[in-house]
């Protein structure tokens, strides 16, 4: 018995679709802003090597850049509210995210600002510019200038990775896939057009980040 | 009902992971070899197959491993071949990781310099002697740190298994939380059982590029 492939069955269900992607860009545009924002926060604790936290930073790094995603999120999700702490879903999903992205974009960011010379910040110093101005004007800019092709690569694999939120039900772009093909059983077919949307939704992510990137640089340079 | 202490919770979580450690494997040793054929073509200069290579590597980047494996899992027994968990979870996992292993590896050619192809030509050298003999020992050396490195990765993707049904470390851990009720401290030991197998790899990644950057 051949199988014949019927996409046309996958069109009933493009508002669910829809939904699903939007709620994939919410969690990943959520996670990138707070995540690369703890990150930075995570890199200046890092590089200014202060007793307590820099080593709490770094375990933090290690303990979640060495364990799933998957983990991470059942770890919340499941684990948490054992101790008291009760979230929905969604809260849970953009909390690992931002965990998980703050974690790599710390060591991207730090390795930025190692990348600055050491002139430069005591040029800043001279200039009698206090610790944050330094950290704002000459540090992160030039770092962030350096590792955004890393940083932009990491910001995609979180929005690719966001598809096992479907797993505490989160509602977004797999979870779709998921109840769509637990309707229409037409598995292959709803799974191959959601990892093309997916292809399609990370080349348009990293044009834009790219974008953005050329944006907040380019700019930011004669100042 | 039987008593869960952390002993026996461990104890499960451990016999399972010796299937993530299997698993991780497989998919490296697999796709390290099928990842060397893509590069093969990938630097071989053959306009068609650089973009079909180039498209390879695009998919299985752009495209989550999630959605890999469900297409894996789902696909195959369309075109009358029995998937079980272990095959699907096997056969996505080296595609994944051939095609990141492509990619790095490219880099690491690249970064030999042209001279380096141009004077083995000119020694009467064809592809494949360029390849084994000039090449790649020279590529190998820059590459062995972030091949370690990816290891980590690799470990870490055997977990989306467990939502196709592949029983190994994730999913021993959320059958032993649906018996326990205890999903903090399973959950806590599953982590820690990965930290325990990539902290490692991770370190001595971090090892190797240290070593790497003396040398040059």
């Amino acid at each position: 018995m051949a199988y014949k492939f019927d996409f046309s069955t996958i069109l009933p269900y493009w508002d669910m679709l829809l939904h699903g992607i939007v709620l994939t860009t919410e969690l990943t545009v959520i996670g990138a802003v707070f995540g690369v924002a703890l990150g930075t926060l995570g890199a200046w604790a890092r590089s200014a090597k202060t007793p307590v936290i820099s080593p709490i930073v770094g375990i933090y790094v290690e303990l979640i850049r060495n364990t799933p995603f998957l983990v991470q999120l059942f770890f919340i999700f499941f684990g948490l509210p054992a101790l008291g702490v009760r979230m929905g879903e969604f809260e849970a999903a953009v909390l690992a995210m931002v965990v998980n992205l703050g974690a790599y974009s710390t060591e991207i960011i730090r390795a930025g600002i190692q990348s600055i010379p050491r002139g430069q910040i005591e040029a800043a110093a001279s200039l009698a510019m206090n610790r944050v101005q330094i950290f704002r004007y000459v540090v992160i800019l030039p770092a962030l200038k350096k590792i955004w092709p890393a940083l932009s690569s990491q910001i995609v694999i979180v929005m690719l990775g966001s598809s096992v939120c479907s797993q505490i039900a989160a509602e977004e772009l797999t979870f779709a896939a998921n109840y769509i093909q637990s309707r229409n059983f037409r598995a292959f077919e709803v799974y191959f057009v959601v990892a093309g949307l997916y292809l399609v939704m990370s080349i348009v992510l990293r044009w834009l980040l790219k974008k953005i990137g050329n944006r907040m640089f380019e700019r930011r340079r004669h100042v | 009902m039987s008593d869960f202490t952390l002993g026996v919770i461990v104890y499960n979580l451990m016999l399972a992971a010796r299937w993530t450690v299997l698993l991780s494997l497989i998919a490296f040793v697999c796709g390290g070899i099928v990842g060397l054929l893509i590069l093969m073509l990938r630097v071989s200069g053959r306009r068609w197959l650089v973009r079909l290579t180039i498209g390879y590597v695009e998919l299985f980047q752009g495209t989550p491993l999630l959605m890999q494996l469900f297409l894996v899992f789902f696909g195959l027994p369309l075109i009358g071949i029995d998937v079980s968990p272990w095959m699907a979870a096997t056969l996505a996992l080296t595609l994944f990781t051939s095609a990141f292993l492509a990619e790095i590896w490219r880099g690491c050619v690249e970064a030999i310099g042209k001279g380096q192809w141009e004077a083995s030509a000119s020694l009467g050298m064809n592809f494949r002697e360029q390849m084994r003999w000039i090449i790649l020992p020279q590529a190998m050396r820059i590459a062995i740190a972030p091949t370690v490195g990816f290891s980590v990765q690799v470990v870490k993707g055997t977990a989306l298994t467990s939502i196709i049904g592949f029983v190994e470390l994730t999913k021993a851990g959320t059958m032993i939380t649906n018996a326990t009720f205890a999903p903090f401290t399973v959950y806590g030991c599953v982590a820690l059982y990965y930290f325990i197998i990539c902290y490692p790899l991770s370190l001595y990644a971090r090892h190797l590029e240290g070593k790497l950057h003396v040398a040059r």
